[in-house]
């Protein structure tokens, strides 16, 4: 999982939104360290976001905000932590983007990890994105190293 | 200065608003003369149901807890001789409506504005009430912390261990959303493991064979998730079954990685051992019997600031803002006014020039 969103990290730009869903203790805050460690040190220290809701790092690739939308009892709260003026020139990386939904932009890309029903130590990560948008990001994660894509998709 | 001063503290940094007056005498000992928390209910021990979101709804709060807390001490004619407000690290829009009304009374009253790194705030609060000297081990468990701390005095901190994933409380909060317990967690799951077995689940113990004095609870959130799972749908008694296994598990996982730091932790000759726990989840019975027996194994000294201390509160805001008064002078209006808040800071990441750590590098949201 680690790996994985290392490899996704390669690729992102300012203005991405990713969406990171999953149940509880599926692995989600484990992808996201992975990425934001790939973008910044691998001594980063990478809190759980649940209970500040965002925490925000500079990376290579411009700032990244890592978002928890979890302890959110109203999705226009959002607004309140400052998502719209964040998508202008951050990455945005979002556990729970359910919780907000209508905030959330059409070309962001879902990061959903699943745990495998026979083995619970597994975990099946699906990339998808809304269609029209689809085809860009496919030709963005082409880019990455094929053996990740090969067990994500 | 050896005078005594008189310090207004705010803090907002998390799922509370909360103001306090504390005064410090010059032999340096305090009295508190108020000490006001506005919060949605009582049960914010383990870090808060509702996070505060809105900038808005705090700024209303912030007026009215600081109104208070003067009134409560006697203080709205004036007479407050320094500000200090949580500058960070926390919820940025609590944070940020926090230093602004300090800000605000301070240039309006012409005193000065000490920025407060909340973590000092809770690392410094055992001695508003206790006979706590230096040096202690500090173990700060909250919602949103879980960090083991050398304290050696005053803006003397050194952070021996932290989690690298989830904090204890929130450990606790989500364990009673897997269950379907409701919120608050902490209270939810100590309650329902009253009647559980605790030796029914074999939950992990998280960094058993790791060296130093890092937590992780994300490993033991898992292990519920799939114990529920497993067990779907749960009886009261599965329930009270996996809370209780959980609750112990948390708590030796606690205790384990605070006796290594006791373990390894310089005790000045002719002196004892004190272990100082802060935080809201040092409320939970379990954990705290844990400690009572670690700290009665190894000779020490515990040390647990009555709850309203313990938790999220101003009056550790004010004390850390006074004895940095005390010690190092009134830092410049000018310069305080400029600061921004920062929602991570590390309490021992500019140890000698804490005061101009607070912006250096910007605001972090």
């Amino acid at each position: 999982m680690t790996s994985l969103g290392a490899s996704l990290a390669s690729l992102l730009s300012s203005g991405d939104v990713v969406r990171l869903e999953g149940p509880l203790g599926a692995g989600k805050t484990v992808f996201a360290r992975g990425l934001i460690r790939a973008l910044t040190s691998e001594g980063e220290e990478v809190p759980s976001p649940t209970f500040a809701l965002v925490q925000v790092y500079d990376t290579k690739a411009g700032p990244l905000w890592h978002m928890d939308l979890y302890r959110l009892e109203d999705e226009d709260e959002i607004v309140d932590l400052g998502f719209e003026e964040a998508q202008d020139d951050a990455i945005c990386l979002i556990e729970w983007p359910s919780r907000a939904e209508s905030y959330m932009p059409d070309n962001a890309l879902t990061v959903k990890i699943a745990v495998d029903a026979s083995d619970a130590s597994r975990r099946q990560v699906t990339l998808t994105a809304i269609a029209g948008h689809e085809a860009a990001w496919r030709e963005r994660l082409a880019t990455m190293d094929a053996g990740q894509v090969k067990g994500s998709e | 200065m050896n005078d005594t001063i008189t310090i207004l503290g705010i803090e907002t940094s998390c799922d509370e608003t909360a103001a306090a007056v504390l005064r410090r005498h010059g032999d340096g000992t305090t009295e508190i003369l108020s000490n006001i928390i506005h919060t949605q209910d009582d049960h914010a021990a383990f870090g808060g149901v509702v996070p505060e979101i809105a900038a808005r709804a705090h700024v209303e709060k912030a007026d009215q807890v600081v109104t208070r807390a003067l009134e409560e001490a006697g203080m709205t004619d004036g007479g407050i001789d320094a500000v200090a407000a949580t500058s960070g690290p926390g919820l940025i829009g609590g944070v940020m409506v926090g230093m602004m009304t300090a800000k605000a009374y301070a240039l309006s009253r012409a005193i000065p504005f000490i920025p407060v790194n909340h973590l000092e705030g809770h690392a410094l609060s055992a001695r508003l009430t206790e006979d706590c000297p230096f040096p202690y081990l500090l173990l700060l468990v909250s919602g949103g912390h879980t960090q083991l701390l050398r304290v050696d005095g005053v803006g003397r901190y050194a952070r021996l261990g932290t989690t690298i994933d989830d904090a204890a409380g929130e450990a606790f909060d989500k364990t009673a959303k897997l269950l379907g317990l409701g919120q608050p967690g902490g209270p939810k799951v100590q309650a329902a493991a009253e009647t559980g077995d605790a030796t029914r689940f074999d939950l992990p113990r998280p960094l058993l064979k790791r060296p130093g004095y890092d937590f992780s609870f994300s490993g033991l959130k898992t292990a519920v998730r799939l114990a529920a799972e497993e067990l779907a749908p749960l009886s009261d008694q599965d329930i009270a079954d996996i809370c209780a296994s959980f609750q112990r598990a948390a708590a030796k996982h606690l205790a384990a990685r605070t006796e290594r730091a006791m373990t390894d932790f310089e005790i000045p000759a002719g002196d004892t051992g004190r272990l100082v726990i802060a935080g809201g989840v040092a409320a939970n019975t379990e954990i705290r019997a844990a400690l009572t027996a670690l700290v009665d194994s190894k000779g020490w000294t515990l040390l647990v600031p009555p709850s309203k201390y313990c938790t999220d509160n101003a009056a550790m805001i004010a004390l850390a803002g006074a004895e940095h008064l005390v010690a190092e002078g009134a830092p410049p209006l000018a310069e305080t006014l400029a600061l921004a808040p920062r929602a991570r800071w590390p309490l021992d990441e500019n140890p000698e020039g804490r005061r101009h750590g607070g912006g250096k590098k910007g605001p972090k949201a």
